[in-house]
């Protein structure tokens, strides 16, 4: 809500002063962001449809058997493949990863599971890749999952 | 045809939810609200920002971009790339075009690899559910070695992307150089 608030805010000022200064360019700033808007659509019906499908198919309670089931290794490897693929807001997904470590999962795999989960977008690539290009998209996300899982190794030993 | 093609994807998921209706009606339900949830705070943010980066697009000369977020920028650049990436804006498909924007303007790829990793792993009302969810000393350790990380990736992808660009950035790169001397004209 506050991001909302926020956006429109910044929007509000950002016309206003737009305005003040040139009408013809305000226009072109509404065309500009209509073609964008409408070359963006569909990767972002797909974005939906995608973070849609996996929220529906591993709900919380799927996560806490696919994770809980195996301790160790199994699990940080299942644990940062789950959180590469979804895109899990932080207020599910952070009560979810406190109950599964008091639950007694590892750190190591819950700091897989938590970097991974806000590093690495398998859900979100199709947009990424819309408006980054391929390369970009790519090397970011494999990159990301790269230092996820050393991250997860090292709080693993620090913590 | 070609819109057929554009939209072949999200028709290809219309067919998964139909199979997921009939074989797992209840993860077809739950996938179908959270996509509707999803949708509808799209619709509420996308139009505003994408207004936004119009009007970035048309009043922020390029050389300021340049200058504040270049490859020149050093440490400052990173600092305003890491600030404008902690504030409290939204989910990280909003900073998909954000960046693109910010690229196209003359912004480093090292900068905007540290300004979309801020966005998703380093927001503030983001480590503050973690702190209570996780303790202090799991965010503290998290964010600094997510930091240092981000760093090394920057770097890794200022030197990979300029020595092999992608094709679709000189392209827009003309684009760009177009609609400039377009604002040129109507000022």
């Amino acid at each position: 809500m506050t991001a909302v608030i926020m956006i429109y805010a910044l929007l509000g000022v950002g016309l206003v002063a737009s305005l003040l200064k040139s009408r013809a360019r305000t226009a072109k700033a509404f065309k500009v962001a209509g073609k964008a808007l409408l070359k963006s659509a569909p990767s972002l019906l797909t974005v939906l449809g995608i973070v849609g499908l996996t929220l529906g198919i591993l709900t919380p309670e799927t996560i806490t058997r696919l994770v809980g089931a195996e301790a160790g290794f199994t699990a940080t490897i299942i644990a940062s493949v789950i959180g590469a693929i979804t895109l899990i807001p932080s207020l599910v997904a952070f009560p979810l990863a406190g109950s599964l470590l008091r639950s007694g999962a590892t750190v190591m795999t819950i700091s897989a599971f938590v970097t991974t989960l806000v590093m690495v977008g398998v859900v979100t690539a199709p947009m990424e890749v819309k408006e980054l290009g391929k390369r970009f998209a790519l090397l970011r996300n494999a990159l990301s999952l790269i230092a996820a899982l050393v991250i997860a190794g090292i709080m693993g030993v620090l913590l | 045809m070609s819109t057929v093609k554009k939209f072949a994807a999200p028709i290809v998921l219309l067919f998964v939810f139909a199979g997921l209706a009939i074989w797992l009606p209840d993860a077809a339900a739950r996938s179908a609200s959270v996509t509707w949830g999803y949708f509808k705070e799209m619709a509420l943010i996308m139009p505003p920002v994408f207004i936004l980066m119009g009007l970035l697009e048309v009043w922020v000369p390029k050389d300021k971009i340049q200058k504040w977020l270049g490859s020149g920028s050093g440490l400052k650049g990173a600092g305003i790339a890491l600030a404008l990436g902690t504030l409290p804006t939204g989910p990280l498909y909003v900073a998909f075009p954000m960046t693109a924007t910010l690229i196209r303007k003359g912004a480093s790829f090292f900068n905007m690899t540290i300004f979309l990793g801020a966005w998703a792993a380093l927001k503030i009302p983001q480590l503050m559910v973690e702190t209570k969810f996780l303790g202090i000393s799991f965010t503290l350790v998290r964010f600094s070695l997510t930091l240092m990380a981000l760093l090394l990736i920057g770097f890794v992808m200022e030197k990979v992307l300029r020595r092999y660009p992608d094709k679709a950035w000189i392209e827009s790169g003309e684009k760009q150089a177009v609609l400039e001397r377009l604002a040129q004209n109507t000022k």
